[in-house]
C-alpha cells in the first residue's frame, strides 16, 4: 500500500444517469492514475449520485484532475475531503478458514472488533465488519493468519465532520479566482 | 461532437415538443471576472514597463475584438495574435506584432520572451507558442484570463488568474484602469520598451529569397500576390502545414473571423470542406482556400459538393510535391533522411482533377503567370476555381523555434542575425 499522505479522497456529486461513472473513471485512466477505491451510491436527492474516489496522486496533479472533472457536464460539485476532518466508513466481508481448533479464536476476534458472523460452514466462517478503513486494515491483517479464502471491501464512503465543516472542508469547485 | 442516431429511431414517429427549459446542474461557468483579481491585474498593467498582450482564440470566441482594441489603445501595449487569434486585432494597427510561436515572427517571439508582464487573454500557453516552457518569458509576471478554470496554471502558473468571459473581463479591466487613472494613478514609462520593439520590427520582418528568373516559384511570393489581389473582406482558409504557416505569416488580417484554420487539432484535409462552409455562411465574401498538395488530396472530392451546390470557393494549391512540413523537419532535424514525404508533382493532375469535378482548373509554373491566374480566379463567381502553383520544394518556413527548444533559440531566415535581438 502507498504512503497514506498521497491518498486523496474526492467526493464527487454527479447527475444520476448512465455513463457518468465511465466518464469520471476514464479521466483518471487517461492520465494513468490508479483509482485506489471507488464507491457510488444515490444521495438524498434522486437526481444525483455521489462518487467517493480515493486516488493516489500528487496534490498538483490532483488540482488538474479536479478541474478537468469539473468540466464534465454531469459533474455538479467536487469536494476534497481531508481524512482528519471527515468521517469515513467502509464495509468488509471475508470468508475465513475456521477449523474446529481455531474457530473459537476467529469468533473471539470478530467479537473484539465488533464485527458480525454472517454464515457458518463446516470449517469456514463468513464475517463482516464496518468501520474506518484503518480498523478494517487491522482486522484483515489479523484474519490473514487463519487463512482468508475470499475477501471483499466496498471502498470508503465519507462525509465532512459536522463540527469543523465550515473551516476545513476544501470545496474545490473548479474556481481559481 | 458525434450524434449517433440508430435507424429504428429515424423511422419511428413521435410528438414534437419544445422543452420548457434546459437544466444542467453541472454547467455554471463563471463569466464575470473576480473584481479583486481585475483590480490586481489593472495595477500590474499600470506598473509594467515591458508589457505585452498575448491574445488567443478566446478573443474571437468571446466576441472581444473591440474590447481588446480598446485595452491596447488605452494602454499603448503591443498585441501578439496567436495562430487562432489572427484577425482578432488588425495587422495594420501600429500595436499589432502578429503571430508568435514556432513559426511566428522574431519580434512577436522576442517581445513575449523579454516582457515583464504577459497579459494572456483567451490563450492557453500552447507549446507552439511557449517553446520550452521552463525558458518561456522568464522575467514575466502573468495575468491569465480564461473562461476555463482548468487552463489556469495548467502550463504556466499565473500571478493573477481571472476566470471569466474574455469580453466581460477586458471591459472590466478597461473600466478599472480608467478608474485608477481618474484616481491619480499613472502608467509606468514604456517608452524604452516600445522603441526596442520598433527596432526589432525594422530588423526582423518575414523574409525569403526571391526566385531568380528561371527558378522555381516561391510559395511566399504566390501568397503576397494573392493577398494584394484579394477583394476586401476575403476569408482565408488553410489546411495544415507549411502553407498554413505562410498564410498566417504573409496575409494581412484586418478584421475578425476572416481566418479559418484548425489550429491545435492539426487536421490535414480541413481546408476544402472548411472553405465550403465559410462560403455558405458568408456568401457575400470571397473565400480563398490556400492548401498544400498533401492536404488537398485528402478531401478534394468535396469539390463535387461545391460544384453541385454552386458554392464558388477559390482554391490555391501550393504544390511542392512533398508533405512539406514533415520534409522540413526531416531535412533540419533528421539528417535529410526523407521518409514517406515525397508526393509526385504531376500526379494527380490537379487541373484535370478540378475540371473533372466541375471547377475551373489553372496551372501556374512561373512567376509571371501568378498575377493573371489570380486575377482570372477572382473574376469567376459561378463555380469553384482551383489554381495549382508549382512551387519550390526546398523552401522552408522561417523563423523557426525547433520543437522542445527555447524561444531564445529561434532560427532566423538567411540575412537576419540574432545578435540584434536584444
Amino acid at each position: 500500500m502507498s504512503a497514506p499522505s498521497r491518498h486523496h479522497i474526492l467526493s464527487v456529486l454527479v447527475e444520476n444517469r448512465a455513463g457518468v461513472l465511465a466518464r469520471v473513471a476514464s479521466l483518471f485512466a487517461r492520465r494513468g492514475f490508479n483509482i485506489y477505491s471507488l464507491a457510488v451510491a444515490p444521495t438524498e436527492d434522486e437526481r444525483f449520485s455521489r462518487i467517493t474516489i480515493v486516488a493516489d496522486v500528487e496534490s498538483a496533479t490532483l488540482e488538474q484532475i479536479v478541474k478537468q472533472l469539473f468540466k464534465l457536464i454531469d459533474v455538479v460539485k467536487i469536494s476534497e475531503l481531508d481524512p482528519r476532518t471527515s468521517v469515513e466508513r467502509e464495509l468488509l466481508l471475508a470468508t475465513v478458514k475456521a477449523e474446529p481448533e481455531t474457530r473459537g479464536q476467529v469468533v473471539e476476534l470478530v467479537q473484539i472488533f465488533e464485527g458480525k458472523i454472517l454464515a457458518v460452514g463446516n470449517n469456514q466462517l463468513t464475517v463482516s465488519l464496518d468501520g474506518t478503513p484503518d480498523k478494517l486494515d487491522d482486522f484483515e491483517e489479523l484474519l490473514r493468519s487463519y487463512g482468508i479464502v475470499e475477501l471483499q471491501r466496498t471502498g470508503r464512503v465519507a462525509l465532512p465532520k459536522l463540527e469543523r465543516e465550515s473551516g476545513r472542508l476544501r470545496a474545490l469547485k473548479g474556481k481559481a479566482s | 461532437m458525434l450524434v449517433d442516431v440508430p435507424k429504428d429511431v429515424l423511422q419511428s414517429t413521435m410528438e414534437w415538443y419544445w422543452p420548457d427549459g434546459v437544466d444542467l446542474p453541472g454547467y455554471k461557468p463563471t463569466t464575470k471576472g473576480h473584481p479583486r483579481m481585475i483590480r490586481e491585474a489593472a495595477k500590474l498593467i499600470l506598473a509594467s514597463e515591458q508589457p505585452v498582450i498575448y491574445a488567443g482564440g478566446g478573443i474571437l470566441k468571446a466576441r472581444a475584438a473591440d474590447a481588446l482594441r480598446e485595452l491596447a489603445e488605452l494602454t499603448g501595449i503591443h498585441v501578439v495574435t496567436t495562430l487562432m487569434a489572427r484577425g482578432a486585432f488588425p495587422d495594420t494597427h501600429p500595436l499589432c506584432l502578429g503571430m508568435p510561436g514556432m513559426h511566428g515572427n522574431a519580434t512577436a517571439v522576442t517581445t513575449l520572451q523579454k516582457a515583464d508582464l504577459l497579459i494572456a487573454l483567451g490563450s492557453r500557453f500552447d507549446d507552439r507558442v511557449t517553446g520550452k516552457v521552463s525558458t518561456f518569458a522568464p522575467d514575466a509576471k502573468v495575468i491569465h484570463v480564461d473562461i476555463d478554470p482548468a487552463e489556469q496554471g495548467k502550463v504556466r502558473r499565473p500571478d493573477v488568474p481571472i476566470v471569466g468571459d474574455c469580453r466581460l473581463v477586458i471591459e472590466a479591466l478597461v473600466r478599472e484602469i480608467r478608474h485608477l487613472q481618474a484616481g491619480g494613478a499613472t502608467q509606468a514609462d514604456t517608452g524604452a520598451w516600445r522603441s526596442r520593439i520598433s527596432g526589432w520590427r525594422e530588423l526582423f520582418p518575414y523574409s525569403y529569397d526571391a526566385s531568380e528568373p528561371g527558378e522555381a516559384l516561391k510559395p511566399q511570393f504566390c501568397l503576397e500576390v494573392l493577398r494584394d489581389s484579394a477583394p476586401h473582406g476575403t476569408i482565408l482558409v488553410s489546411g495544415v502545414g507549411q502553407h498554413q504557416m505562410w498564410s498566417s505569416q504573409y496575409w494581412r488580417f484586418d478584421e475578425p473571423y476572416t481566418w479559418v484554420n484548425s489550429g491545435g487539432l492539426g487536421t490535414m484535409g480541413f481546408c476544402v470542406p472548411a472553405a465550403i462552409g465559410a462560403k455558405v455562411g458568408r456568401p457575400d465574401r470571397t473565400v480563398w482556400a490556400v492548401d498544400g498538395d498533401g492536404c488537398f488530396q485528402m478531401t478534394a472530392q468535396e469539390l463535387v459538393t461545391a460544384s453541385t451546390e454552386r458554392i464558388p470557393i477559390k482554391v490555391a494549391i501550393l504544390n511542392n510535391s512533398y508533405l512539406g512540413m514533415v520534409r522540413q523537419w526531416q531535412e533540419m532535424f533528421y539528417d535529410e533522411r526523407y521518409s514517406e514525404v515525397y508526393l509526385s508533382p504531376d500526379l494527380p493532375d490537379y487541373v484535370q482533377w478540378a475540371e473533372a469535378m466541375g471547377c475551373i482548373g489553372i496551372r501556374v509554373e512561373s512567376p509571371e503567370e501568378v498575377q493573371p491566374a489570380i486575377d482570372k480566379a477572382n473574376e469567376v463567381d459561378d463555380r469553384p476555381v482551383v489554381v495549382e502553383f508549382r512551387v519550390d520544394a526546398r523552401e522552408k518556413v522561417f523563423p523557426m523555434v525547433p520543437a522542445g527548444q527555447s524561444n531564445d533559440d529561434i532560427v532566423l531566415p538567411d540575412g537576419q542575425s540574432k545578435e540584434f535581438l536584444r
